[in-house]
């Protein structure tokens, strides 16, 4: 079960797509009030990791604070038999995409069984190797062509991520085969400490594209409606097989790079300020106040919400029990070879001894 | 049933499980019209057609990293990295993704792959055509490192490495690509992977292989034989998980081992061998384990490359000394 945005109760994810309208832009105020909700509870879950590191009980966190919007626009843009190819700071598509906070708190708290997600099984795990995870949705999107099937792969990047060879490959190739693949950059400007500029000279990364045979497009990634009406577009067009799609979401990264991380070391205050103006959150509670469709309790009450929701999640994760410690051998091959047996079973003695 | 070299019978299994594995699929650089730089895959796309046999553009990276979203999918990808001097750019995939995905994903997606790569000198080729680098992926958990040494293994172990629901790494010894001829049934029979093969039987030595160097090995053995040295003859053919077992039964016979390999010598796999026997056999043991390797520098350019590989005759002498040590 997951948190449905829609009318801010449980339900399966199955049934929180189906429910939504994918080809109707522009947006109705419906859906632009279920974005801000989920976009909210990210934010508000996003908080609550960086604390829990703070205070010991998860490890090294991504905050995802400014990439709200374009997390659930490309994630609402998507069906739900398509694929998602994260990298490291994508909880808010994956919330979209029905996976769990315990399973994101698991994930960052140090335990495989994060990445085991209930709900899209299908989607790829997080990828901390910068740009690999691009010839990945490549291949996920030739399986898709080679069986005829009409499904998207959507793989999300930094813009950091643009310089490596892998996004020059996987565009190159995309572009060749006509692959049913759309790439989403997370445009924030800052690579942990290289800013944009220092990244890359083109005056637009989507000029990659270019350079592959192909367009891609520039939108403002604060704006939640350009983000889901842009990637929707691409995803339409990929889906009826005319090939990739890249967008470039601009957008500024209003957080540490990671909890590890002391922004101020390299990036002036002010920068971070006027970025604040910006904030996808800001705008589109701003946006959907004028239209008289939010206000100040229906603010609090979704707040307290998502408070509920997420300690939910917080007491589920601090109940999970660790893993054994022989677990490190499941899976690693289909079947455990003979020659890791010993391995096995001294670890197990040494679990027995340290109880 | 007619004599085939190993090169074709790499391309028979190819051929076999293509048309038995609706899900396979093929993917590498020239592997389409041309059949692939040795002809591994000579006729495949003509047979199965360009979905199912796909000329790449030219980026080992994205070949490895597209392979493994194929395989994510359910489909059974089958790689060919040019030359293993290529496979570099492709092993941040093979390492960081290929080999640890079903491990980190508690077994809800997997990574059913086989990357193929030939390897070894000795055929006179340009600069990095010759290194055999197989260590490197045999130190990788979750990784299989299969090495065929003859036509016959090399066509049931590759159907068996197809087979397998792990990432395999399958490396093909250029060398002996059409060194020996086998008689071989196209019967789809898979080898049995993670375990050893054992060539010639013999009471005094063991001799550890694989790869090309089972030829020098063999020749080894031979003359060793006339010398009155009855040698045993092991080819390891999966290098990851190693079989131990099979050598330990062997030294226990002989108590004495050597592992011959192209590699260079430092941190090669004849060192994993040499420590497992010096951990778990070492009261079998007549004499040191003792190595004979490629050298610790670079793998000199073709003029001079025979005297980097390890010959029969280095075998032998390496046994001859062996044998009369006490
Ligand atoms: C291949 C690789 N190199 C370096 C790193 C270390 N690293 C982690 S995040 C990061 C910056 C990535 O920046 P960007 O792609 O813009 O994404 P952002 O973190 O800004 O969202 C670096 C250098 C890594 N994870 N992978
Ligand atoms: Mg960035």
């Amino acid at each position: 079960m997951i948190f449905n945005p829609l009318n801010n109760d449980m339900t399966s994810a199955t049934e929180l797509h189906s429910k939504r309208q994918y080809d109707t832009y522009p947006l109705d105020s419906k859906q632009l009030i279920a974005a801000y909700k989920v976009m909210r509870l990210t934010r508000l879950f996003d908080h609550k990791c960086i604390a829990l590191q703070r205070t010991g009980q998860i490890g090294t966190y991504p905050s995802c604070e400014g990439a709200e919007a374009i997390g659930v626009g490309t994630a609402q843009a998507m069906r739900s038999d398509d694929v998602f190819v994260p990298y490291y700071r994508d909880q808010a598509a994956q919330i979209v995409r029905g996976v769990q906070l315990e399973e994101m708190l698991l994930y960052w708290g140090g335990d495989e069984r994060g990445s085991d997600f209930k709900g899209p099984r299908q989607d790829m795990p997080n990828c901390i190797p910068i740009s690999t995870q691009c010839t990945h949705a490549c291949g996920i999107a030739s399986a898709f062509k080679i069986r005829h099937q009409k499904r998207v792969s959507v793989c999300s990047l930094g813009d950091g991520a643009t310089s490596k060879g892998d996004f020059a490959e996987a565009l190159n190739l995309a572009a060749v085969w006509q692959l049913p693949v759309v790439f989403v950059i997370n445009s924030n400007q800052w690579a942990i400490s290289v800013p944009r500029h220092r990244q890359c000279a083109a005056k637009q990364l989507i000029d990659k594209a270019t350079a592959a045979g192909f367009t891609g497009v520039q939108v403002d990634g604060n704006n939640f409606g350009a983000v889901v009406t842009t990637v929707a577009a691409a995803i339409a067009r990929a889906r009826a097989g005319k090939g990739p799609g890249l967008i470039e979401c601009l957008s500024y990264r209003l957080s540490d790079h990671t909890t590890a991380d002391d922004a101020s070391r390299y990036r002036q205050k002010r920068e971070l300020e006027q970025a604040r103006q910006q904030d996808p959150l800001t705008q589109l509670s701003a946006q959907l106040r004028a239209r008289g469709e939010w206000n100040d309790s229906l603010e609090a009450e979704l707040n307290a919400h998502c408070h509920r929701h997420i300690d939910r999640a917080v007491a589920n994760y601090q109940n999970t029990p660790i893993r054994s410690a022989e677990s490190m051998f499941e899976h690693l091959y289909a079947e455990r070879p003979a020659q890791l047996d010993w391995q096995f079973a001294r670890i197990k003695t040494q679990e027995l001894n340290d109880e | 049933m007619s004599k085939i070299t190993l090169l074709e019978a790499v391309n028979m299994a190819l051929q076999y499980e293509l048309q038995r594995d609706s899900n396979m699929v093929l993917l590498g650089e020239d592997i389409g019209l041309n059949g692939g730089v040795f002809r591994a895959t000579a006729n495949l796309q003509s047979e199965f057609g360009p979905t199912r046999v796909m000329d790449t553009p030219l980026a080992e990276s994205m070949i490895a990293g597209v392979a493994i979203g194929m395989a994510v999918q359910g489909l059974h990808p089958v790689a060919e990295i040019q030359f293993m001097g290529f496979i570099y750019a492709a092993m941040e995939q093979i390492v960081g993704h290929a080999a640890r995905l079903r491990n980190r994903t508690c077994g809800r997606l997997s990574c059913p792959l086989v990357i193929r790569a030939p390897f070894g000198g000795g055929i006179h080729a340009p600069e990095h055509h010759s290194e055999s680098t197989e260590t490197l992926f045999a130190h990788i958990p979750g990784l299989r490192v299969v090495i065929p040494s003859s036509p016959k293994r090399a066509y049931g172990l590759l159907l068996a490495a197809i087979r397998n629901p792990d990432p395999v790494i399958f490396l093909e010894p250029k060398r002996i690509y059409r060194a020996v001829k086998h008689t071989i049934a196209n019967d789809g029979h898979a080898l049995p992977l993670d375990s050893c093969f054992t060539l010639r039987e013999g009471r005094d030595i063991t001799l550890v292989t694989w790869g090309a160097q089972v030829m020098e090995t063999l020749e080894a053995a031979e003359v060793l034989a006339h010398k009155g040295v009855k040698a045993e003859v092991i080819d390891v053919a999966t290098l990851k998980p190693l079989d131990m077992k099979t050598i330990y039964s062997s030294v226990a016979y002989t108590g004495r081992c050597i592992i011959i390999h192209e590699a260079a010598r430092s941190f090669g796999a004849g060192a994993e061998i040499a420590a497992n026997l010096a951990e778990h056999a070492l009261q079998d043991l007549k004499a040191p384990v003792v190595r004979v390797c490629g050298y610790d520098t670079v793998m000199p350019l073709l003029r001079n490359e025979h005297y980097y590989l390890p010959s029969s005759r280095d075998i032998v002498t390496a046994a001859e000394k062996l044998v009369s040590f006490n």
